[in-house]
């Protein structure tokens, strides 16, 4: 399987601290990959690499054959790639229709497109037309993932989804992200909850201290105890 | 037809529904209703102040954008009648030459400000647009040969503007029609359709970006919007408007000076309505200027008033003295900025 996205000696400073310290790692086409670490590992700070948010002091990324380690943040987003931030970015100000409508960049909104969400994103349907700063934050989280599908991209970054959320709103959006893999839009996932990583990830990386110390197959590693608490124990062994 | 006019965007209270549409009565029947010189000075400023300060509440309320070059563009426009009617003679081409004038140049300073400063941080832009303002402020009165310096230019207009043209032999409900009523329908009219224009601007796709700016722009550039480029956009609109704004103002007053156009005081006012009426509204600019330029003028009256009312009562007449105005239209102001907080419009919207 070819590779959508490939990563090579990508290093990050943000003011003086040196967060991605090269990172390698690549993403194939099709299917999800999840990028696991601890909290501080930069995983965040990765993805935010990706999309421009912080420039690349070091290193390329490859995006569908193209370096675009330094190109802007809008244009990064116009090469077909959908960014859901920790933290969600919805516009609590404007309505979900209007955040749906302001995410269509290609034109009006595809209705049929918009059916296929509602069917695992039935929340929108019912508040389209309330204040996005009212939802609940499972909604907003649907809402911000919606919002980065409301056209096909290519490749989809999605931040830690299931923080701070309820365990049944977490099955559901373990459905939803199903739903996701069925489409041809891959999807680089991070996550904290290994058990939501697991239901999903077709292939894995783990992080630690702004570098990649595994990659490989999810099943593989979902199948290692061993190795399960070797990676996501070094982390916590280290800061004992 | 009304969805059209308002773009979609209604009042959404019934109590403000009301209110605008006695302001837009009030405003459309003025030289009828409010006979007089005075009474029409204030409700021709009431018409350009409305839109002055909704082409700031695009920049303010609905792109984030805190600018101090505001009423530079009002002058601007101003200066643009005023100089081409004084220069090349009191025509309708002279006037729409220097309308034109005045648009192309404040359209070029404005997107050469925002290109060049938006980039920055908020309270960065803003200190840019106060040395840019201050500096055309001192330029209009230093090159007195061509602005008239402090004093301003004084000038004529198209006969058809002229106070001392009749339309018409006999009066029309008891006002006769002459060319200052036609000033003041050119002012009335070219604010009420420059406002629609407005209200659609920020209901429009282009609206709803910079609203998404507004909120959280590193969110707005990750969808792909470049957010220099939209409020660069959104500050020539605004430039644009204020300097339609300060055309009418120049039609209406057949006079141009630092103090009338130019003033830091102006920019004040501006944020204070912005504020008052409820910013991100549009509608907040129509209450709160109607609210504010009727109190500047009309305070004073009622305070002589209640003075002259309070007549044999200890300290009381000399507090609601007609020179301490001011001191109350603050006191005003502080109350309903604590009363309203989220401006007039927000408050009456909240209760429906």
């Amino acid at each position: 399987m070819s590779n959508l996205l490939a990563l090579a000696g990508v290093n990050t400073h943000i003011g003086h601290y040196h967060i991605l310290q090269g990172v390698d790692f690549v993403v194939p086409h099709g299917g999800l990959t999840v990028l696991l670490g601890r909290n501080g590992a930069g995983k965040t700070t990765c993805l935010r690499t990706i999309m421009g948010l912080w420039k690349a002091s070091a290193g390329r990324i490859d995006f569908d054959g193209a370096d675009i380690s330094s190109r802007s943040t809008p244009a990064v987003a116009q090469l077909g790639i959908g960014y859901v931030p920790e933290s969600m970015g919805i516009f609590a100000g404007l309505t979900v229709r209007e955040n749906l409508t302001l995410a269509a960049r290609e034109g009006p909104i595809d209705t049929r497109r918009l059916d296929w969400m509602f069917g695992f994103l039935p929340a929108l349907k019912k508040f389209w037309h309330l204040p996005a700063g009212h939802l609940s934050g499972g909604q907003k989280q649907m809402l911000a993932i919606a919002r980065a599908i409301i056209e096909p991209r290519k490749l989809l970054l999605v931040d830690e989804p299931t923080k701070g959320l309820a365990p049944s709103i977490i099955a559901h959006m373990v459905e939803a992200f199903r739903e996701l893999k069925r489409t041809d839009t891959t999807i680089l996932l991070v996550e904290q909850n290994f058990d939501f990583a697991r239901a999903l990830g077709d292939t894995v990386a783990v992080m630690d201290s702004g570098r990649i110390v595994h990659s490989g197959s999810m099943r593989e590693l979902a199948d290692d105890e061993a190795q399960q608490q070797k990676l996501l124990g070094l982390s916590l062994d280290a800061h004992q | 037809m009304i969805r059209q006019l308002l773009s979609g965007d209604y009042p959404r209270s019934r109590a403000l529904t009301v209110v605008l549409l006695l302001i837009l009565a009030g405003l459309a029947l003025a030289p009828f209703v409010f006979p007089g010189t005075r009474s029409l000075d204030v409700a021709a400023k009431v018409c350009v102040f409305i839109l002055l300060v909704a082409s700031y509440d695009l920049l303010l309320g609905y792109t984030g954008i805190v600018s101090f070059a505001h009423t530079m563009f009002f002058g601007i426009g101003a200066y643009g009648i005023a100089i081409a009617a004084s220069r090349l003679g009191p025509t309708w081409g002279s006037l729409a030459l220097g309308s034109l004038a005045a648009l192309v140049c404040s359209a070029l300073l404005s997107l050469l400000i925002g290109i060049l400063s938006l980039r920055v941080k908020t309270i960065f832009f803003a200190m840019i647009t106060l040395a840019v303002a201050t500096f055309f402020a001192i330029l209009a009165s230093q090159l007195s040969g061509f602005t008239g310096g402090e004093d301003g230019l004084t000038y004529k207009l198209p006969e058809l503007l002229l106070p001392g043209t009749k339309l018409f032999e006999t009066p029309l409900f008891g006002v006769e029609i002459n060319g200052k009523i036609v000033s003041y329908y050119v002012v009335f009219f070219g604010a009420a359709m420059l406002f629609l224009a407005l209200l659609r601007v920020v209901n429009s796709p282009f609206g709803r970006v910079l609203q998404a700016i507004r909120e959280n722009d590193f969110r707005a550039e990750a969808i792909g919007y470049r957010s220099v480029i939209y409020r660069s956009v959104a500050n020539c609109v605004a430039a644009l408007a204020a300097s339609a704004a300060g055309i009418l103002y120049a039609l209406w007053l057949r006079y141009a000076g630092p103090d009338t156009t130019l003033s830091f005081d102006i920019m004040v006012d501006i944020l204070l309505i912005v504020v008052i009426g409820g910013m991100g509204t549009m509608y907040g600019a129509v209450v709160g200027a109607t609210l504010f330029v009727i109190a500047q003028n009309y305070l004073q009256d009622l305070m002589k008033l209640a003075s002259d009312a309070a007549v044999g009562i200890p300290l009381l007449p000399n507090l609601v003295h007609p020179d301490r105005w001011l001191l109350w239209l603050g006191i005003l102001f502080i109350l309903s900025v604590y009363r309203f907080p989220a401006g007039i419009v927000g408050k009456l919207r909240a209760g429906k």
